[in-house]
């Protein structure tokens, strides 16, 4: 079984970081995976989007024409992509800033206002993992603590060790909110 | 009648560390005289056995043929680069390139400067004869003003061409070389100056001290249409004056 | 094998040059290549070797052909403007027969073109670039982990032949991330001297490293020996991978990103009954005309996907010749195709037997 999911928003919203999060839990988690971002200039203030694939396979396209999953966190994103996902997938978006509903009737849409639990988890940077937490619940590719342990690993290597419990709150936030 | 045995001392030999095959330079050139005096100085070092000559493109393209040591052709221009990894995978080597005007301060301008900029422990032998001698007398870099070359047939004009180039004081400018001198070798004076002065800079090298160039103005006979007994007064009346002589940095 | 690692292919082949005993690397900042030249800029001095940022990709390729000359492993990588310029370092290391492992994380082109994912380098990759007669290895992964493999493989081939290796890969190969568990680390200090190295004329005759050779006969001969070498390399170095080719009417010819990208298609094509396969090749040069000319007679369709306006087509031609229909379908300017898309050109070239409900 293979999966795929297209993480996209504003550059600064996280989506490469959250990628690599569930690229790394999806390997922890016994399953072959690729981590391919959108690079460049756009990667500094434009839109940035990455695809993870996550198969109990070996992973041939890391691209993929029709996604099993859209995270999208901004209404561009939306626009953009949501026509490429597979039918029966599923769509996550930020409704704090994408105010009109999807379009599709074929997938499972989940719409959780990030930017407030964000705020309310205290860091408005942790958008990315309340995203990355609802994903994980409407999907099941990995368990919820395998992702945690992921997040916890790449921040400490980064020396940002600190912002773990938030995130880890995001995590629980965005999964519980799914 | 009673002969009188003089006792024999030598005086002159062979440098051990200069090969024994003929120059193929013109007569009076002053490259051979340039690379007897590197061969003197690094038999004086005693540093014969770990000595790299990086060679340029033009008249000296077979400079590594002169010496007894091991030795590297180096695309046009790019001899400080070469030097560079040579020196920094193994810096016990003594590594010396020997370019002119052409490959050094034309073609090779960015590999020249950030060699020096970086401080390789590296020595520059540059040498300065206004000219492009190997590929027939076109205007070189460091052309005078007015002076004939083929390919500035009525005389290098500045607002067509540019001045001169003075790359000994671009270089000294930078903060990282240790030794950077223009010497001559119009005159046995200027001789002797220019031989000490590259034994410096070999010597700041053995010492780790870092980068050196040594300008040397050079003349060429040939391809200024002069006896070399004039092409030496040209450089004494003329080109000292657009090139001055002497140390510009001695950090060492 | 150690443990398995998440890692961006551009930093995996820097781990895996200096995992294969490479002691210096000198490189010149350019997207999408720069995390190799950052990655190495890092652990380079930590396994005690050389690391510059040089004045350019030129200054970079001939600090290489210096530190080869004085006998160590080296390396170089850049994007396709890049190694645009390192061609005539490449040509000096070929004419001087110095060992280098020379890294193109290609980009779109011509020109300045953009810093998106191409093909657009492999008439420059394999069929000379630089002046003179002569020859590159060129490595084409197109997985990561492949990509570490290859790398080291990379050092090897060019001491075993004494000659530059290039590892071709492009933007997608280098950004994406994959998990990784490399070989065992070489030692360089285990590796065989060599025997022309400049390390000093002590208790030896002086070395001398020149592609300089007035004598036109003399030039021939350094010529012939090389191009002997070269015949070696033909015989001894071909490498290529076949996927579901042995049913198939209709083959896939890709390498790099384009062949991982088509084995999707060949699952989705068999989903619909279309006997499709791939073959990949590996070694760009040597290229394997033998895999091809031997296929050529049992399909129908040898259709070549490349990111570029058809390069490796002409070689596949040339081991074809008329015995298939050799069509071509490429992306340009950065576009990436798709599993999808590849598959909307296959069935171009698939008829359909409604009657038998098999498509050949």
């Amino acid at each position: 079984m293979e999966k795929s999911v297209i993480l996209a928003g504003f550059g600064g919203q996280g989506v490469i970081l959250a990628g690599k999060v569930l690229a790394q839990a999806g390997m922890d988690h016994g399953l072959e995976v690729t981590w391919f971002p959108s690079y460049g200039p756009e990667m500094r203030g434009g839109t940035a989007n990455c695809t993870v694939v996550l198969s109990d396979e070996p992973v041939a396209s890391p691209l993929a024409d029709d996604p099993t999953a859209l995270i999208a966190m901004n209404l561009p994103s939306l626009d953009k992509f949501e026509s490429t996902v597979a039918s029966g997938g599923t769509i996550v978006l930020n409704s704090s800033l994408i105010e009109r509903p999807v379009m599709r009737a074929d997938v499972k849409v989940v719409s959780i206002p990030m930017n407030e639990m964000a705020a309310k988890v205290g860091s408005a940077l942790a958008i990315n993992m309340v995203a990355l937490g609802a994903y994980i619940k409407a999907t099941e590719v990995t368990p919820l603590a395998t992702v945690k342990t992921a997040m916890a690993q790449m921040l400490e290597k980064d020396g940002k060790g600190k912002f773990i419990p938030t995130n880890e709150q995001a995590l629980e936030e965005g999964y519980n909110a799914a | 009648m009673s002969v009188m045995t003089p006792k024999m001392v030598k005086v002159f030999e062979r440098p051990r560390s200069l090969a024994d095959i003929e120059f193929t330079y013109c007569p009076g050139c002053h490259h051979g005289l340039i690379t007897r005096i590197i061969a003197q100085v690094i038999d004086e070092l005693g540093i014969q056995e770990r000595t790299v000559v990086v060679g340029p493109v033009g008249c000296s393209v077979f400079v590594y043929q002169w010496f007894r040591c091991d030795g590297i052709q180096s695309a046009h221009g790019r001899a400080c680069a070469v030097a560079t990894g040579i020196k920094r995978v193994n810096p016990d080597l003594i590594v010396f390139t020997y370019q002119g005007d052409g490959d050094l301060a034309a073609i090779g301008t960015a590999e020249s400067i950030h060699a020096a900029n970086r401080g390789e422990n590296i020595t520059v032998i540059f040498i300065n004869n206004q000219i492009y001698g190997m590929t027939g007398g076109q205007m070189a870099p460091t052309t005078l003003i007015g002076q004939w070359a083929t390919s500035c047939p009525e005389g290098r004009d500045a607002g067509l061409a540019g001045y001169p180039i003075r790359f000994a004081e671009i270089v000294a400018q930078l903060d990282a070389p240790v030794y950077v001198t223009r010497q001559s070798l119009y005159d046995q004076k200027r001789i002797r100056a220019t031989s000490r002065a590259i034994k410096k800079a070999f010597q700041y090298q053995v010492e780790g001290k870092g980068y050196s160039l040594v300008e040397i103005l050079a003349n060429c006979p040939t391809s200024w249409h002069m006896k070399p007994v004039e092409s030496n007064r040209w450089i004494a009346d003329e080109v000292v004056k657009v090139f001055p002589l002497g140390d510009l940095v001695d950090r060492g | 094998m150690g443990e398995k690692i998440l890692i961006a292919g551009n930093d995996a082949i820097a781990e895996a040059g200096i995992r294969a005993g490479c002691r210096s690397y000198f490189g010149y900042p350019i997207t999408p290549q720069n995390e190799l030249l950052e990655y190495m800029s890092a652990h380079m001095p930590k396994a005690g070797g050389a690391f510059v940022q040089a004045e350019s990709e030129i200054g970079a390729i001939y600090m290489c052909y210096g530190a080869s000359a004085a006998g160590g492993r080296t390396m170089t990588s850049s994007s396709s403007p890049g190694i645009s310029l390192k061609l005539e370092g490449i040509s000096y290391l070929a004419g001087c027969d110095l060992p280098c492992v020379i890294v193109n994380v290609a980009r779109g082109g011509p020109g300045l073109g953009n810093i998106a994912p191409a093909q657009g380098d492999y008439f420059q990759a394999t069929k000379g670039g630089g002046h003179g007669d002569y020859r590159m290895v060129v490595l084409a992964p197109a997985t990561i982990p492949e990509a570490t493999e290859l790398t080291m493989l990379a050092f090897d081939l060019a001491d075993k032949y004494w000659t530059p290796v290039l590892v071709l890969v492009d933007g997608v190969l280098g950004q994406m991330m994959e998990p990784v568990e490399f070989c065992e680390p070489v030692d360089p200090t285990t590796l065989p001297l060599k025997p022309w190295a400049l390390t000093g004329a002590q208790g030896r005759p002086r070395n001398i490293v020149t592609s300089f050779f007035l004598d036109p006969h003399e030039l021939s001969e350094i010529n012939l020996k090389r191009q002997d070498r070269y015949r070696r390399i033909e015989a001894q170095e071909v490498r290529y991978e076949e996927f579901e080719t042995g049913d198939a009417t209709i083959v896939i010819a890709a390498y790099g990103t384009v062949a991982r990208i088509a084995k999707t298609t060949v699952k989705l094509a068999r989903n619909e009954g279309i006997k499709l396969g791939l073959l990949r090749p590996i070694t760009l040069w040597p290229f394997p005309y033998a895999p091809f000319r031997a296929l050529s007679n049992r399909v129908k369709t040898i259709l070549t996907v490349e990111m570029s306006a058809g390069q490796m087509v002409e070689d596949v031609r040339l081991a074809v010749a008329e015995r298939a229909e050799t069509p071509f379908y490429g992306e340009l300017g950065g576009i990436v195709p798709t599993p999808r898309g590849i598959l909307r050109e296959v069935r171009k070239y698939v008829s359909y037997d409604a009657e038998n409900g098999q498509s050949f």
